[in-house]
């Protein structure tokens, strides 16, 4: 998409994913497109639903798309029987996911030494349990959890909420990835740590230069954590609005995403008392069962023009300088012919 | 104190808590969720509850209706509801008379919306249900009461009242609860975490839809919530709470703008804004305390930049600071709103110049 192709460390081409069996089929995301170059921060926003966690697993390679390829360093990840590629071991280990629930996703009844030095142990990326333990002393410190001692032999239960989504992104730093899929990291923390722990995920992008898609349902999150990098919006399996942080916070050209921007509240009563709102024509947001015909998105637009709206889809179209948005009347303001 | 207000001016009030203690027993020990927590609420009001997890902030409101779990107690405070000059002792209601109160008085709605519906019973059913355990309304009155809220929470009351919790989405749901938290023209409603797990343009249906209740219906609002945004949205005042206490009472630009308390003021420089400039954010150290055994002194002292030998070794109380009514909980106020001028600044642009604060 516009920069050319190979530059990507991560790339997903036409990416299809279908749920259900053949008598209720659902497209939850539907010819997806986007690439990530190396060191940076592409935030993956939209409501529930839209297919972001789908987007995600299939980037990560925990999820096989239905049709359509992911690239990793230029290489398909899926050969073309669909059968995993030649240097899927390799993308595995390049590619790490950082789930929401640090609750779900560690073993309970593991050591943090114990959940840290296994995968090190199982890859050979130690030679022994001396090393092992020198490395799972590196990695806490890299995510910010000293004195060591105290979190080496405790349970993820006797951790705090913070503590235990650090003891996540530090088993997924065991093996060195180069790419970090974070799905809603740090939605379950509150508030207080929270900053803590973004500035600590910033910190691994500066230091040891972890890409990242960041998916988030915040807007707040998304703005501060990718605010050097770009955020795409998916509404309903497709991504509608690409661009990067600022101009998408400041100038959003899709109609989902200026609905977005004026209906969050804000933590600032005065800011939050003095914003346009956007009014949809319906609140309803459409079924998978039962998608509205051409762009999904003009039961609600208050935009919509009726005999091409309804009619034909919006394909995602460069707008600008890395600036892309799937809707028809933006691209008409924007002088594409359409 | 906020319950010697003159006997005329009740009518207004129709809730003040003074001195309230919950306190859990576990196996390790007394849990003090609620700590001498005292406020009023005013009729047409909305109170906003913030603070984190654990903080006692959900106790406190299910105390408010005597919902409290088995292994909880209160072993000292007040809770009176005013009708007139008549004041409800909750405290001291039988099983009885609680049940009829919970509703009629004082309704609440609870965070997880899917769970405090029966899954297999029609949502009639369980409106039916509620109107019955309270008794005074026909089945006729009952259904043509639940269609008018139906329609007055902006949902297609045909199609929803007969229909199971699971056909509705999250957002529908919430808005049947606050119809049926309605049913009996309770004076007060509390709601714990209104708009938490709610996609954003549905927050923002439920937002606008509690403020015109409020000001058509009048009622008094106590929402509890994590959410800083929304309290910037919903509420007239704020207390913030800290390990079982309010740290610090005020009105929402008072706690936005001139924060006196050094945990408001970290929460604040913690949560970004969507579309306001780009700051650099700071996180609070260090992690609540554990509330059976809470640090001496303080209890927010471990974490607080500003801590002095005096925060160590007393609890400051809850005094009022600014005017009559901005209170908080500090030792070191002075040194705290210092470092808020740039928020004092921005409320300063807001207003043309034109903010006029209480003098402290």
């Amino acid at each position: 998409m516009g920069t050319g192709l190979g530059e990507y460390l991560i790339e997903g081409r036409n990416l299809v994913r279908m749920f259900g069996s053949r008598k209720e089929r659902v497209t939850a995301v539907d010819d997806v497109s986007f690439g990530i170059q190396e060191g940076e921060v592409v935030c993956l926003v939209g409501e529930s639903g839209c297919g972001k966690t789908t987007t995600g697993k299939m980037i990560a390679g925990l999820l096989k798309p239905t049709s359509g390829q992911i690239l990793y360093a230029g290489k398909p990840v899926w050969n073309p029987r669909g059968d995993r590629g030649e240097d899927f071991k390799k993308f595995r280990l390049g590619v790490q996911i950082i789930h929401q629930d640090p609750y779900a996703s560690l073993n309970p009844s593991h050591t943090i030494y114990k959940i840290l030095s296994t995968p090190l142990l199982h890859h050979k990326l130690v030679a022994n349990t001396h090393e092992a333990l020198e490395r799972v002393i590196e990695l806490l410190n890299i995510v910010g959890l000293g004195p060591v001692e105290d979190f080496l032999y405790k349970y993820p239960h006797q951790l705090s909420g913070g503590q235990r989504q650090r003891v996540s992104v530090a088993r997924a730093l065991t093996v060195n990835p180069r790419f970090i899929v974070a799905d809603e990291a740090v939605s379950m923390v509150d508030v207080s740590i929270r900053v803590g722990l973004l500035n600590m995920m910033a910190d691994l992008k500066r230091n040891l230069g972890v890409t990242y898609l960041f998916i988030t349902h915040d807007l707040a999150v998304a703005k501060f954590f990718a605010w050097e990098g770009r955020i795409a919006v998916m509404y309903v399996g497709s991504i509608v609005e690409f661009a990067s942080t600022p101009q998408l916070i400041n100038d959003p050209l899709h109609p989902y995403s200026k609905a977005l921007l004026a209906a969050v509240p804000e933590a600032d009563p005065e800011l939050t008392r003095s914003k346009e709102r956007v009014e949809l024509r319906s609140q309803d947001i459409p079924s998978l069962l039962a998608l509205p015909s051409g762009c999904r998105f003009h039961p609600r637009c208050p935009y919509f023009e009726p005999g091409l709206c309804d009619v034909r889809r919006p394909a995602l179209l460069p707008v600008g300088e890395n600036r892309f948005v799937a809707c028809h009347i933006a691209a008409r303001e924007a002088g594409i012919p359409a | 104190m906020e319950n010697k207000v003159a006997d005329a001016s009740r009518a207004k009030v129709p809730l003040t808590v003074e001195d309230l203690w919950v306190e859990y027993q576990i196996e390790r020990g007394v849990v003090k969720a609620v700590r001498g927590v005292s406020f009023s609420l005013a009729r047409g009001e909305s109170l906003a509850l913030i603070g984190e997890s654990g903080c006692g902030k959900t106790t406190l409101g299910v105390a408010l209706i005597r919902l409290l779990v088995q292994a909880a107690r209160i072993p000292r405070g007040e809770i009176t509801y005013w009708r007139g000059n008549q004041g409800i002792d909750v405290l001291s209601l039988k099983e009885r008379e609680l049940r009829r109160f919970r509703w009629s008085e004082c309704a609440m709605v609870f965070q997880s919306a899917l769970n405090a519906f029966n899954p297999v019973l029609r949502i009639w059913d369980q409106i039916l249900d509620t109107a019955k355990a309270h008794g005074g309304m026909s089945r006729a009155q009952v259904r043509e009461r639940a269609l008018q809220l139906l329609e007055y929470v902006q949902l297609d009351p045909k199609r929803v009242i007969d229909a199971y919790p699971h056909e509705l989405s999250g957002g529908m749901r919430q808005r049947v609860l606050l119809a049926m938290s309605l049913l009996l023209d309770p004076q007060v409603l509390i709601l714990d975490e209104p708009t938490t797990a709610l996609d954003i343009l549905t927050q923002r249906t439920i937002i606008d839809l509690l403020r015109r209740l409020k000001e058509e219906i009048g009622f008094a609002m106590l929402f509890i919530s994590h959410d800083l945004a929304t309290a910037a949205e919903l509420a007239d005042r704020v207390a913030t709470m800290y390990a079982g206490t309010i740290v610090e009472l005020g009105p929402v630009d008072d706690i936005f703008y001139r924060p006196a308390h050094p945990y408001t003021l970290g929460l604040i420089r913690a949560v970004p804004t969507v579309t306001g400039d780009f700051e650099d954010l700071v996180s609070i150290p260090g992690a609540p305390p554990d509330l059976v055994d809470p640090p001496p002194g303080c209890k927010f002292h471990p974490r607080c930049p500003y801590v002095t030998e005096h925060c160590r070794v007393e609890e400051p109380k809850l005094e009022i600071h600014y005017g009559e009514t901005h209170s908080v909980a500090c030792f070191n106020v002075r040194r705290v709103q210092e470092d808020t001028l740039d928020l004092q600044e921005r409320y300063q642009k807001y207003m043309g110049g034109k903010a006029q604060w209480a003098q402290g």
